[in-house]
Formats: structure tokens, C-alpha cells, sequence
């Protein structure tokens, strides 16, 4: 992990090491940048301190939907404009953002904070479903926008069950599954063209 | 260097490091074998790796002991065919589950495979619940747990039987069973000698059955007991039965 080939526990050292931890990097690849930085203190290194240490100090979760803003409640929650009776289920933050990018969804959320998988161990215990089920009141729809993997329909499926424990009638939907924007038949695998068959919509 | 081509079921995929998987396959001639494969992550990767589906496998090691890698090409996406359905998925996974925690590993159950495989295709059908229990059934006696439901272990009539001992794991007839109501388990219709039933109440009795037998034969040593979607399955049926009770004898 040293920069050189004798022992060093100097900062350059914790630097490297606690940028192979990151998701993507080696030791190559953070030996790498950190000589990177230390050659570019103040076009790079020093707004990258300022930008981690305020990410740090005031990006938080928000206590309703679990998603990350610099205010709790978030400004989704927050938000009087978006719809109250529509709540959309993910099972992180990434999926959230990925949600807000299209612009298409104008109501609220709800971050599971994983999928139930039984080889890892994830129980209902360990997802925010009990949070999920103390929000509903005005809810009318819940879509479910889990991945389209077993482990994602399988917590599809036990979420359907609690929710209409919790508010029998409420309207539960999930995303579609078939051909994405762009894809060529030719291409696509034939799980995917199989839903896509059994999708299908009048023309 | 060790090579073999197979036909397998994808069984359990741990992720392993950033792009790797750790998979386990139950093979036609290998039986249950694991193997590491690269990019599991990737987008083609993700649609074949999921737990039900069959697959064209390559596995190579330089030595036979090492868990090796796997090349996987997808055969048929069972997986999808019962994604949209909770207790067909909840079957799916359960018969995963029980192959993935209980079959030794490099043991060929060739015969298991083939039951297997039926099972995932008779899932898309309609009367799919008699099947799922008949495979358990079938998955014990491989396990070396065979039940006997041709006759009455305590001597009695044949043609009547409608319980079966915890004990011995044989069936018991009618009249035999009449003291030992509260100690033997119920035999679903379909598993007496009328081959009848087969509706929810009566797989759900199957499905109690099968558990007593998985939990304290098959599983009696396990340290985590039934596998959780094994045990979610039934809980999941029972739910969907509800208020409909287990037949009675």
C-alpha cells in the first residue's frame, strides 16, 4: 500500500490508503491520484478538501424519506407543489436521483435502504418498511420501483402484502419491464424480450 | 488445466470484490459446483445470473481443487417467467435455496437436475403446487430421507391411507392413525392412494409435511436451520390460503 517501498505511516500513506478504499480504486489507481492532487494543490486538491468537508458537514438524511439533502426534511419532502397522494418506493438514494434526472415523477418517496436477499442476510427488520407504512396517510397510489431481479420482485411482492395489510384498497403499482429506449431486438436477451411479450400494449 | 462443459441452474450468485460473483450452479453431471465469474455486474451479466435460470457453463481451474471460474451463457430465462407471480417465485426461490444449503458440493445428483428443471418449467403451469411438493419429496429421498407413502406402517389398510409418521416417515392408514391423531402428520389427498385434491388447503398440508421432514432430518444439523425463503414460502402460502385452513384428516 506504501508509495515507496519502505514503511510509512506518514498522511501521504493514509491518503492512499483511504482513497484504494473507494469503489472503483486500487492502490494503482490512488497512488495515482493522490500524486495527481499533490501536483495540483490549488486547481484540485483544496476545492476538493472544501467540497468533502462541507458534504460532510451538512449533507444529511432526511428523516422522512431517507433521502440525502442539506435540510431535513428534504426539499422533495418539503416540497408543497409535489403530490401528496403518490409515493414512489425505491430501495436507495441512487435510484432516487435517477428517478429525479427524468423529471417525470411529481410526488414523494421512500427509500428502503436495500432489497430483502436471503443469501445476504437483508430481513424486512433491516429495511425502512415500518417508516414507509407510518407515512401512508393520504396515499392513494404506491408504485413500487424496485430492479427487475428476483431479490427486487420478491421484496416487490412482500411490500404488496404490507401495504394492503396497512391501507386495504391502496392503489399498488410497479415500474414496467420490457425493451428499453434505443434497444434492437437482435440484442436484447430473451428474459427481457419474454416481459416485454408479456407487457405488450395495444398500438 | 482442468476444463468441463455443462448444462446448469443458477442457484445462488454471492458478489464477490467490484465486477465478480461467486455463483453456484447445480450442473446435470457435476451436481452442485461453484465458481468465480468475472463481470457479473455488467448488463448482460445481471439478466443471466439470476437464481432459477438455466445456463450453458464452461468451468476452468489449474487445479482441480480451486474453486475455478465459470463461463456462463444463458440457456432459458426461467427466472422471468415467474417474476410476476410472489408464491410461483417464491417456489422458485425456495427450491433454490434448499439445493443451494444442502447438496454436497462436486457430487453429481443428475437425476436431481432433471427434477429440478421440471419443476421450473411446471411452475409456469397451472396445477404447479402437488409438483413443488413432489419435488421436496423427491429432494429428501436424494438427501438419503426417503418417505414411504405405498403402505401402512402399522400393518393397517392401504387403500385408506391419510397420515404419516414423524418418526419413521411412513404412511399410516385411517384406522391406525386414530390414536396418535395429535402426534402424526397429516398426508395431503393427493399423496393417498385416491390421488385426489391438489387445491391450495391440501399443497399447504404438503408443504407442512415436507417442512417437518427438511427441518429435522434434512436440516437437523444445520446451524441456521430451513432456508429463509423456504421458510417464507410457506408462511406466503398459508397467507394466500387464508382464511381457508390445511385439510383436515
Amino acid at each position: 500500500m506504501s508509495y515507496s517501498s519502505r514503511q510509512n505511516d506518514g498522511p501521504l500513506d493514509s491518503l492512499i490508503r483511504a482513497l484504494a478504499g473507494l469503489p472503483g480504486l486500487g492502490p494503482r489507481s490512488a497512488r495515482r491520484i493522490a500524486l495527481y492532487l499533490l501536483t495540483n494543490r490549488e486547481k484540485t486538491m483544496t476545492p476538493l478538501m472544501q467540497a468533502l468537508e462541507q458534504t460532510a458537514a451538512q449533507v444529511r438524511a432526511c428523516s422522512a424519506c431517507g433521502n440525502l439533502d442539506l435540510s431535513d426534511p428534504c426539499r422533495i419532502c418539503a416540497n408543497p407543489q409535489r403530490a401528496q397522494n403518490i409515493m414512489c418506493v425505491v430501495a436507495g438514494v441512487a435510484d432516487l436521483w435517477a428517478i429525479e434526472r427524468t423529471g417525470v415523477f411529481k410526488g414523494r418517496y421512500h427509500i428502503l435502504g436495500g432489497i430483502l436477499s436471503a443469501l445476504d442476510g437483508v430481513t424486512p427488520d433491516m429495511l425502512s418498511i415500518r417508516a414507509l407504512l407510518d407515512r401512508l396517510e393520504g396515499t392513494e397510489e404506491v408504485i413500487l420501483a424496485l430492479s427487475a431481479t428476483v431479490d427486487g420482485q420478491t421484496t416487490a411482492h412482500y411490500l404488496g402484502d404490507r401495504l394492503q395489510d396497512a391501507r386495504p384498497g391502496i392503489k399498488i403499482t410497479r415500474l414496467a419491464h420490457g425493451v428499453p429506449v434505443g434497444g434492437e431486438l437482435d440484442y436484447l436477451d430473451e428474459g427481457t424480450i419474454m416481459t416485454a411479450m408479456k407487457s405488450r400494449a395495444l398500438v | 488445466m482442468e476444463i468441463w462443459k455443462d448444462q446448469g441452474i443458477v442457484l445462488s450468485v454471492r458478489p464477490h470484490g467490484e465486477n465478480g460473483a461467486v455463483v453456484a450452479l447445480l450442473t446435470e453431471q457435476h451436481g452442485r459446483h461453484i465458481g468465480y465469474v468475472r463481470g457479473a455486474h455488467s448488463a448482460r451479466m445481471r439478466g443471466l445470473l439470476q437464481p432459477g435460470n438455466l445456463v450453458s457453463a464452461e468451468w476452468g481451474s489449474r487445479v482441480a481443487e480451486s474453486m475455478g471460474t465459470f463461463e456462463l451463457e444463458l440457456h432459458t430465462a426461467l427466472a422471468v417467467a415467474v417474476m410476476d407471480d410472489s408464491l410461483r417465485l417464491g417456489a422458485l426461490l425456495s427450491a433454490c435455496a434448499l439445493c443451494d444449503a444442502s447438496l454436497p458440493e462436486r457430487e453429481s445428483h443428475c437425476g436431481l437436475f432433471y427434477g429440478m428443471l421440471a419443476l421450473l418449467q411446471t411452475l409456469e403451469t397451472e396445477n404447479w403446487g402437488p409438483s413443488y411438493v413432489m419435488w421436496e419429496l423427491a429432494f429428501l429421498r436424494e438427501l438419503g430421507f426417503g418417505i414411504d407413502v405405498s403402505k401402512c406402517a402399522a400393518g393397517g389398510d392401504s387403500k385408506t391411507l391419510t397420515h404419516i409418521s414423524p418418526k419413521s416417515g411412513r404412511a399410516v392408514s385411517a384406522k391406525a392413525a386414530e390414536p396418535y391423531l395429535d402426534k402424526l402428520l397429516t398426508l395431503p389427498h393427493f399423496l393417498r392412494p385416491q390421488r385426489s385434491g391438489g387445491d391450495d388447503a391440501d399443497v399447504l398440508t404438503g408443504l407442512r409435511m415436507t417442512a417437518y421432514f427438511l427441518e429435522h432430518w434434512a436440516f437437523v444439523h444445520h446451524t441456521q436451520g430451513l432456508p429463509e425463503s423456504r421458510v417464507r414460502f410457506q408462511e406466503r402460502f398459508a397467507r394466500l390460503c387464508s382464511p381457508v385452513e390445511a385439510v383436515p384428516a
